[in-house]
């Protein structure tokens, strides 16, 4: 098939951007979205142009890394990471508009690449468990209730992609830090510091720069792990009894 | 050495999480008000007399313990700050909100609903409404044939204008939006609705809140309606 692709082109952190159209020939169904960029990348580097930058790993769906915002949705029309968009869910002669994650508190790098780190600060503020390293603890030393283990699981599935932040009208970071809240709290093995990981990683959270929550519910619509919308209840909650034992 | 790896507690209002709780709660504290205001509006429907003799009784509300209008004007400084609250904090996290998007997309795709995405200006029209409201049936300065002391012809009067129902029609169907998702909303903003594996919970509140919103437009449009059809003279 062939399309007309609309790419956000931006040199650098400073410079200026705007959308360049592109015309792409010969795509087969079977694509990934990302495979049809490398396509184009080919084409504009045998062209001598500047590739597209866009962040990608895994290419399974696994590491979160990468993403863009496709015809206004975070990682496209589909409910997956943007490396697992095929391009089947596209039709011949299609315009896609393609566009980063917009959000103050990820700055564009380049094209398509944002500085996410902010993520990693949230995390490194409460997203984990004090534990004393050098041995490995005895397997089972601490029981923990299947339910527990079922939710922590559903939680942990976050790959910090940025799709909720990129969805949300108000750029917020809240089902991304729910989802680390709701995982480690819900643990055995978390609930020692289950307050204090709260307060920081909202304050963490809010220091970055991110919107607040009005739950529209935008960020678990696009969340390529099915994180749910009752995470940020628990958020929430979790926070307000912050005081309380 | 034990390290202290999280900071001491931080005032709630300084978080984007405790102002919407300060939101949530002041919000609440307002809907209780509005469902009593909507009930004791009814009082219309059964004359003159009735809700003319309802008025003077809040007027007599904790006597002899509390003098005349005392305790209409402690439930009118509890709303004042219940809206004060409430619009600082819409205001202050509205501002971080528009500034977390600094550049749009290209694309503006309305997926939430019409109440969710109508939160914002709902509330400024519905605080412009509270001003007008007030002006109107409490201290009567732009409701030029109104009387202190006789609520029922205020209203008759009030109504009889054209721009004053159909501002406080408009002002009603703002009402019911702003509480189909505010209600919602607080819950969800104070963690009440989060049951994991009680998805129950979150389906009575979402039908609560609608509900909600659904008799109090009803109950509120009902008055103005009533005297604009001259079912209410």
């Amino acid at each position: 098939m062939n399309l007309t692709l609309r790419i956000w082109r931006q040199s650098g952190p400073d410079q200026p951007g705007g959308l360049t159209a592109y015309q792409v020939t010969g795509i087969s169904e079977e694509m990934s979205f990302l495979e049809m960029l490398d396509t184009l990348n080919e084409e504009l580097i045998l062209r001598g142009d500047q590739p597209v930058a866009f962040d990608h790993d895994c290419r399974e769906g696994i590491c979160g890394a990468c993403g863009m915002v496709i015809n206004g949705q975070a990682h496209g029309p589909e409910r997956t990471t943007t490396c697992q968009l095929h391009m089947r869910h596209f039709s011949d002669g299609d315009t896609i508009d393609v566009e980063p994650w917009r959000s103050a508190a990820f700055p564009v790098v380049k094209d398509l690449v944002v500085d996410r780190s902010a993520f990693d600060r949230i995390i490194g503020s409460g997203g984990y468990i004090t534990a004393p390293t050098g041995s490995a603890p005895d397997a089972h030393a601490v029981p923990v209730p299947k339910e527990a283990a079922d939710l922590a699981f559903e939680h942990a599935e976050c790959i910090g992609c940025g799709a909720c932040v990129a969805a949300c009208p108000n750029g917020s970071a809240m089902l991304f830090t729910a989802a680390k809240v709701v995982h480690l709290n819900v643990l055995p093995q978390g609930a020692p510091e289950r307050r204090g990981r709260v307060r920081s990683m909202v304050a963490a959270m809010d220091a970055e720069g991110f919107g607040g929550c009005t739950n529209t519910g935008e960020c678990a619509t696009a969340c390529p792990k099915g994180i749910g919308l009752n995470a940020i209840g628990t958020l929430n909650r979790e926070f307000l009894r912050g005081g309380r034992r | 050495m034990a390290l202290t790896t999280h900071p001491p507690r931080a005032p709630l209002w300084r978080s984007t999480v405790g102002k919407k709780a300060a939101m949530a709660v002041s919000g609440l504290v307002l809907l209780a008000y509005l469902v009593a205001h909507m009930l004791g509006n009814l009082k219309i429907f059964f004359g003159a007399g009735e809700l003319n003799g309802y008025a003077a009784w809040l007027r007599t509300i904790g006597r002899p313990f509390l003098g005349h209008e005392w305790f209409l004007w402690m439930a009118r400084t509890v709303l004042l700050a219940a809206v004060l609250v409430h619009g600082t904090a819409a205001y202050q996290l509205s501002r971080r909100d528009l500034a977390a998007r600094p550049t749009g997309y290209r694309h503006t795709r309305a997926r939430a609903s019409y109440a969710t995405r109508t939160m914002r200006w709902g509330g400024v029209i519905l605080g412009l409404f509270i001003v007008w409201h007030i002006l109107d049936l409490t201290t009567l300065t732009v409701n030029s044939r109104a009387e202190q002391g006789h609520p029922y012809q205020n209203v008759v009067a009030s109504f009889h204008t054209w721009y004053s129902g159909w501002i406080y029609c408009l002002a009603m169907l703002a009402l019911g939006l702003h509480i189909r998702h505010g209600f919602w909303s607080a819950a969800q903003t104070l963690g009440l609705n989060s049951q994991h594996g009680n998805p129950r919970r979150d389906r009575v509140l979402k039908l609560a809140a609608n509900a909600l919103a659904l008799l109090l437009t009803a109950g509120f449009l009902s008055v103005p309606i009533a005297v604009m059809t001259g079912a209410v003279k």
